[in-house]
């Protein structure tokens, strides 16, 4: 299976009881399985006329208090993000799901990495957080959804999947788990285990509920805020995952994620072979991110590395937990374009000679 | 001594924030009557759009929900497809269903989604100073329209009660107003038979209510019914668009 068809079979595993997309590429395998799926097990498929609709056909399952989510690629993403907002600030969960392909614009189809901060700042208006997961592998794409789907519940917050087109086309051998599995020692939930009495189910033998985000009384949507921003200090103290190779005792840690983090973890092999005190720190969370590890990693390491497919986006996040205590180099792609493992090898290799305080390794030629 | 009259149970008791002779008020009233006279308060999910009725949760007592501007079928759909024994409708002004939310109306309606939707229909953006709806009648000024809509540089006044008839998805349409004693009586005949459809599982019902706006028309509430007469029903007429 692919990325994105596993993610949809994931999504039906927790127990995502609507589903609306709008086609574009590359995630257009997502909601043609889901067109299938969802309607084999009797749930709710609604092929959308446009992403602001697909957002709020979410919101609106979410209100009801059905699991639910959306999928789209970059240009599709930022229509979603009025959704979004609207999401975070009624603390409403849903899953949503970007495959990044390349941009501004209408860009082009190729895989990027290049919505980091739309992903990470909130995206939409208003002070919020998108808890933003990033998988790298297929096996992983399939975890995170399931994880994504408990912890929107959890926080009552939208949670989104951030890939790439590779991500989402790649196929990789993967076994699929059932409705209530452990994942990494956690306890996977599915939508039946969650009590949601804030839900909109009709007022039988309690007060009406209401969903809403518009606090016009004096204070009160500075009150509103604070929960928010207590919830998110919460999340941020209990939700960031990390993965370290090699990092106890390397002179230079490479920080990437996603599909890119594939390419940097096969460039590592090859140092290490040539005896290069080369680690990677791939934050799996990229909201809330890992700053901490980072500051910590400051202690041993002699300077860090950024590789992105963006023009360094996540590089502002690594160089405000490093605090300019080391060197941070940056080495990306733009446009679609996908770093090979011999640039990143290359990059490692010129950064470790490299003297000067700090130095960008920016590739301009696609 | 008999009862004639009392405050419908739906309908909470306290003051509304809405202007004098405001239809909006009339209207909620209506809805709520429709709603506890088919005995399904505990049923009822409302979804509140962006405008003047934005916080009707205030007034009604039953869950609702609040939608981004236009987005509100589209709420309202997410909700029903979960909950089909419950009854869902949507309650929109000019604005948020014949504007931002045209794309998302004409597709509700062309799903034939089973939900009810209450359109206001006064002509204006009443919420944000009055400004060009596009249900602005020619000639009339607003604050957008200070030498009143021209056609040339404003376009046509939209019937899109009209538009929506079109589409084989939807079920019931109907033009009402509550202008005059006779037209609210009228206005909640419709809006019952549009909950009716829903809860007999007809398909996608509007009632399009011609509302008055005394503030933003500039005239007396008395002058604002008078110019619906006159002036709005005439182009946009008022009766049954559609009862398939």
């Amino acid at each position: 299976m692919c990325g994105n068809e596993v993610i949809g079979e994931a999504a039906i595993q927790a127990g995502c009881r609507l589903y609306a997309g709008y086609p574009i590429t590359p995630q257009n395998e997502l909601t043609q399985y889901m067109a299938r799926r969802m309607v084999e097990v009797g749930r709710t498929f609604i092929q959308a006329e446009s992403e602001l609709a697909a957002i709020n056909l979410v919101f609106g399952a979410s209100a009801a208090g059905a699991r639910a989510m959306t999928s789209s690629s970059s240009p599709g993403i930022s229509l979603k993000q009025e959704g979004i907002s609207y999401l975070a600030a009624c603390q409403l969960p849903a899953v949503i799901v970007n495959m990044m392909r390349g941009g501004p614009g209408l860009g082009n189809i190729a895989p990027a990495q290049a919505d980091y901060f739309q992903a990470t700042r909130g995206g939409g208006h208003g002070d919020y957080k998108t808890i933003v997961l990033a998988p790298a592998t297929v096996e992983e794409a399939r975890n995170l959804t399931r994880l994504a789907f408990d912890l929107a519940d959890e926080y009552k917050n939208p949670v989104m999947i951030l890939g790439d087109g590779i991500l989402g086309q790649m196929m990789e051998p993967i076994e699929v788990i059932g409705s209530r599995s452990s994942i990494n020692g956690r306890i996977m939930n599915n939508e039946h285990r969650i009590s949601k009495p804030w839900a909109l189910t009709g007022c039988r033998g309690r007060k009406p509920n209401v969903i809403r985000s518009l606090l016009l009384g004096e204070g009160e949507l500075e009150e509103h805020n604070k929960v928010l921003q207590l919830k998110y200090n919460k999340v941020k103290s209990k939700e960031m995952r990390v993965e370290s190779v090699y990092t106890e005792d390397s002179d230079l840690v490479v920080v990437a994620y996603g599909t890119t983090s594939r390419i940097v973890r096969a460039a590592i092999l090859k140092a290490r072979r040539d005896r290069l005190r080369v680690g990677m720190l791939r934050p799996i969370t990229l909201w809330p991110f890992p700053d901490k590890e980072i500051q910590k990693l400051t202690r041993k390491a002699k300077a860090f590395l950024v590789v992105e497919m963006s023009a360094g986006q996540m590089l502002e996040d690594v160089r405000l937990a490093v605090l300019g205590e080391r060197p941070i180099h940056f080495y990306g792609r733009t446009g679609g374009g996908v770093p090979t493992e011999e640039a990143v090898l290359t990059a490692i290799r010129n950064v470790l000679k490299a003297k000067s305080k700090e130095k960008t390794i920016y590739e301009k030629s696609l | 001594m008999k009862k004639v009259f009392e405050r419908t149970a739906s309908l909470k008791d306290m003051p509304t924030h809405y202007c004098a002779g405001c239809g909006h008020g009339i209207v909620h009233r209506l809805v709520c009557e429709v709603i506890d006279e088919l005995g399904i308060r505990e049923d009822v999910i409302a979804v509140c759009p962006v405008g003047c009725s934005v916080i009707a949760y205030e007034y009604w007592d039953f869950d609702c929900s609040e939608s981004a501007h236009g987005r509100t079928p589209c709420v309202a759909s997410g909700i029903k497809r979960m909950h089909p024994d419950k009854i869902v409708f949507s309650y929109q002004g000019d604005g948020d269903l014949a504007a931002i939310g045209t794309a998302e109306i004409i597709h509700t309606a062309n799903r034939a989604e089973n939900i009810t939707v209450v359109f206001i229909n006064n002509a204006v953006y009443g919420m944000t100073n009055g400004q060009m709806a596009p249900t602005t009648l020619i000639g009339q000024k607003t604050s957008t329209t200070p030498f009143g809509r021209d056609i040339a540089r404003d376009g046509y006044p939209l019937k899109i009660s009209e538009l929506l008839a079109q589409l084989s998805g939807s079920r019931y349409i109907e033009r009402v107003s509550v202008n005059t004693s006779a037209n609210v009586i009228k206005a909640k005949a419709a809006i019952k038979k549009a909950f009716k459809n829903q809860i007999e599982k007809k398909g996608f019902s509007l009632v399009e209510v011609l509302s008055p706006c005394p503030t933003y028309w500039g005239v007396s509430p008395k002058d604002a019914c008078k110019w619906i007469t006159d002036e709005m029903s005439r182009y946009y007429p008022l009766g049954v668009i559609k009862d398939s």
